[in-house]
């Protein structure tokens, strides 16, 4: 214990720690990790985002039951340029009766709704008239889509992750246990969503571990989806979109299956958005493709 | 289990800051388990950084090393009930454990009315109850070392003796903490020790028999709490609160002892000024500092620079009109402006003036120096643009409005508000990028930060909007309109409302982490210098806030309004109050 306050206030001189050099965990670069940080990318003008998507049924279901919904947009002429993108994910929930349905209703009124009240946001004008804010919108679509997935496939159920970015800005409404990430071409990926999840859930209560959640088995029990629940609380939030850096949707078809670790590694040393969409899939093909795989990787280069 | 330490803070190497460090130790074989009590551990720490209750020790820090875990909080000069026990031998008086009582149920109705979950505390006994100096109650470990104990489902947690029947069959309820409590205060009063009886045994060892100088009525209550079905006891802490003030009205307990509820702020009298210098009429601006002098403008027409360390005169420069901003300081230079419809350029050191620039209107917000010039707005409806050498106009926008608003200048754009409600951003040429309109007018100053700006509204919102777009990304109601400017933390964005209250908002899902209510509106704006937040009221205190939870530090009051921000220069805290006067605190 001294010890340890010791190393932690340098009070005294202490010898290093006989295992220093085996701490030290961090390998040599790849090339392909020293071309990433070393190529001197000059900035890319207009400022963009450049987006690749993909999608598999898997290699275990018969139909695919998530939809995913892609707009990048870009009026630039002037001396300043604003890209905005809206991306959405659904997962129709599988053991119910209209999954696909679902998911696909829920997507496109939810893109309804955000377009027809920020067509301006896409065609570069301004906000005249704006009456609401940006996360109240995204709230109005959320509830848009609960109404119709009641009454367009009623019994059925799905997971609702839209991100609407602008500039710098990206803003998520998100229901159920698909995912958004961000990630930094240098540094970490997180997720900057929470799963509503009865696994997450016990997760976080402390009831069960990662390793148990692993194999628990209502691990795809969700306790918030699109509708399945009245009245709905969907989690709405802004986040800094990294620059350089990445936003990346999927459903858990990937992040179920492969590791984040691995999703950043594919990523890093794919030459483009779309190549690295398909080899996500790819990977989590390889490890058996137990569900329907959907993902969005959106790139704001420098 | 682990062990506490008396620590010192060494971020404070001139004075002696004592910090308590609670050590927990990770005992689980398996890694993933080990991981996710680290996850649990940190989790809890956040939630109990966010508490604020005075019986609730602060925390600072939290770090997991290897297989230990260490919480760092405030540390309590004072005994635990058990110590106290132990040191004694006499009964203790009735209203002392009435008193004592009566704060930990505060505490306890504060925990179990929690938003979004209630907080069982599940191990009320007490070793866990500190008296501090003042003789005030803070509840030590809670839930958060339980998380390491053995056996994560189902075992029993909660201290032998004092824990209800319900809480050995593995269920933490609040009347669970009832019951815990109930059996401390019957230890309390007979000075008998549960855990040396066999369980659930009070009913056989009535109070009144063993210390007869107990009241019935208090010897009820206890009983009540100590009932074996849950259902026979207190519904809530509030109702058991509220018996024991009955009875602590009735034996007239609540005269003679000091009880402490949450709205109670900590003394004042230990804060007291460095010193204080009076004007001659109102200060409503804010002050700048350099040089170890201070100027600050007021309703008396006049600058006054004021010696920082001492409060002594060093010069005044009379305008002819009030002063209601804070002025611009940038290669001594200051530049104010004035309700005489002037901007005037002052040597900083000498007081002289250098240049005056006339406007069509009163100038009541404050300039902004970049690129070499000075940018102003004023009630005239123009936002200005002055070169600092030749003092001659660059340009100038109409925006329709009294500019009232400070305008905020990045390294590309300028943004301030105007009283019809229009929030602009212009280029340095003074073309307008964007506009956006609100409902009422804007008088709050904008603050930008990572592509964001926000600023407070007539209209009871604060505004995060896009600063290169002009999107509104969200607003947050407040209760009235506002004209104070917000501030930022890591994760929050502060201000206050004419409603009394400050606000902080968080930053990504604008949901209010926390309000302080004070007795006024709050015109003032905030500051944010190390953990605090400073804020002044109309109410005419001065609040020291931790800005994480928004619990009171200190205040101050002073005879007036404070309607400035406050600053910090060399770890002196300076302000305006509406009394004329200006103050420098220590900090």
């Amino acid at each position: 214990m001294t010890g340890f306050f010791d190393r932690l206030f340098r009070r005294n001189k202490t010898t290093p720690r006989r295992s220093s050099a085996e701490d030290i965990r961090t390998a040599p670069l790849s090339e392909e990790q020293l071309k990433a940080v070393t190529r001197l990318d000059a900035p890319i003008q207009p400022a963009q985002y450049i987006v690749g998507c993909a999608q598999s049924v898997g290699m275990q279901r018969d139909h695919n039951e998530d939809t995913i919904f892609v707009l990048n947009s870009l009026l630039s002429g002037g001396d300043q340029a604003i890209p905005a993108g809206l991306f959405i994910i659904a997962d129709g929930m599988g053991g119910h009766e209209h999954g696909e349905v679902a998911s696909a209703v829920a997507a496109r009124v939810m893109a309804d709704t955000l377009l027809t009240q920020l067509h301006g946001l896409f065609t570069g004008g301004g906000m005249d008239g704006q009456e609401t804010s940006l996360q109240e919108i995204l709230a109005s679509g959320v509830a848009a889509a609960q109404r119709a997935v009641t009454s367009k496939a009623p019994g059925g159920g799905t997971t609702l992750t839209v991100a609407l970015a602008l500039g710098s800005q990206i803003i998520i409404a998100h229901v159920g246990d698909s995912r958004a990430y961000l990630f930094s071409v240098a540094g970490s990926i997180h997720a900057i969503t929470q799963d509503h999840s009865l696994v997450q859930r016990l997760i976080e209560l402390g009831e069960l571990s990662e390793e148990e959640a692993r194999v628990y088995p209502h691990r795809n029990v969700l306790y918030r989806a699109i509708g399945q629940v009245d009245p709905l609380h969907p989690d709405i939030h802004s986040h800094e979109f990294p620059h350089p850096g990445y936003l990346m949707l999927c459903s858990d078809g990937l992040w179920g299956v492969v590791p984040e670790s691995e999703i950043f590694q594919i990523v890093q040393k794919s030459a483009s958005v779309d190549e690295a969409c398909r080899r996500l899939v790819e990977a989590a093909n390889n490890e058996g493709g137990p569900d329907n795989i959907s993902v969005i990787l959106v790139k704001y280069p420098r | 289990m682990g062990s506490v330490y008396r620590a010192r803070d060494l971020h404070f190497p001139n004075v002696v800051k004592l910090v308590a460090v609670k050590e927990m130790i990770n005992a689980a074989p398996d890694p993933a388990v080990r991981a996710s009590i680290v996850q649990t551990f940190e989790r809890e720490a956040n939630i109990l950084a966010t508490l604020s209750h005075p019986a609730i020790p602060k925390i600072f820090d939290y770090f997991t090393h290897e297989e230990r875990s260490y919480l760092v909080l405030e540390y309590i000069h004072g005994k635990d009930l058990e110590a106290l026990l132990t040191d004694t031998s006499q009964f203790f008086p009735e209203d002392q454990v009435i008193a004592w009582s009566i704060e930990i149920l505060d505490l306890l109705q504060f925990l179990h009315t929690h938003k979004p979950e209630p907080i069982i505390f599940r191990d009320m006994k007490p070793s866990n109850v500190m008296i501090n100096q003042n003789n005030h109650v803070v509840m030590v470990d809670f839930g958060i070392a339980k998380i390491f104990r053995e056996g994560q489902r189902g075992t029993m947690v909660g201290t032998e003796g004092y824990s209800p029947p319900e809480q050995y069959r593995g269920e933490a309820t609040m009347q669970a903490d009832l019951y815990a409590l109930g059996a401390t205060m019957h230890h309390l009063l007979t000075r008998h020790d549960p855990r040396l009886e066999a369980p659930f045994t009070f009913a056989e060892r009535p109070i009144r028999q063993i210390n007869a100088s107990i009241s019935p009525d208090l010897e009820a209550i206890v009983n009540t709490a100590l009932m074996y079905n849950p259902n026979d006891r207190f519904p809530s802490a509030q109702a058991m609160k509220d018996a024991l003030m009955a009875v602590a009205r009735k034996t007239g307990a609540l005269d003679r002892v000091d009880i402490r509820t949450m709205q109670v702020a900590p003394s004042e009298s230990s804060i007291r000024p460095k010193w204080i210098y009076a004007c001659e009429d109102e200060i409503r601006g804010s002050v700048v500092c350099e040089n170890n002098v201070v100027y600050v403008g007021a309703l008396d027409n006049n600058l006054y620079a004021v010696d920082a360390q001492s409060g002594g005169f060093v010069w005044k420069y009379a305008t002819s009109g009030g002063i209601v901003s804070r002025p611009a300081l940038a290669d001594g230079v200051l530049y104010v402006g004035s309700e005489d419809a002037h901007v005037y350029a002052i040597a900083a050191k000498s007081g002289q003036m250098i240049w005056a620039y006339q406007t069509d209107g009163p100038v009541r917000s404050s300039p902004r120096v970049a690129e070499g010039h000075v940018f102003f707005g004023c009630d005239d409806h123009y936002l200005y643009a002055v070169n600092l050498v030749a003092a001659r106009r660059l340009w100038r926008v109409e925006t329709g409005g009294m500019i009232r608003s400070s305008p905020f200048v990045t390294k590309d754009f300028l943004y301030f508000g105007n009283d019809e409600g229009e929030f602009h951003c212009l280029d340095f040429r003074g073309q307008t990028k964007w506009k956006f309109n609100t409902k009422r007018g804007i008088v709050s100053s904008p603050l930008v930060d990572h592509d964001t700006v926000y600023f407070c509204g007539l209209d009871s919102q604060l505004y995060a909007l896009d600063a290169r777009s002009g999107w509104a990304i969200w607003r947050f109601r407040m209760g009235k309109g506002s004209i104070s400017s917000p501030c930022r933390t890591e994760t929050g964005v502060i201000a206050g409302s004419a409603d009394g209250n400050i606000y902080c908002v968080d930053a990504g899902s604008a949901r209010e982490i926390w309000r302080f209510k004070t007795d006024h509106q709050v015109s003032g704006s905030p500051l944010i210098w190390k953990d605090t937040v400073y804020c002044g009221s109309a109410d005419g205190y001065l609040y020291a806030l931790d800005y994480r939870t928004g619990r009171l530090r200190w205040k101050y009051m002073t005879g007036g309004a404070i309607t400035g921000t406050p600053v910090v220069y060399n770890d002196t805290l300076y302000f305006g109050s509406t009394d004329h006067n200006l103050y420098a605190f220590e900090l």
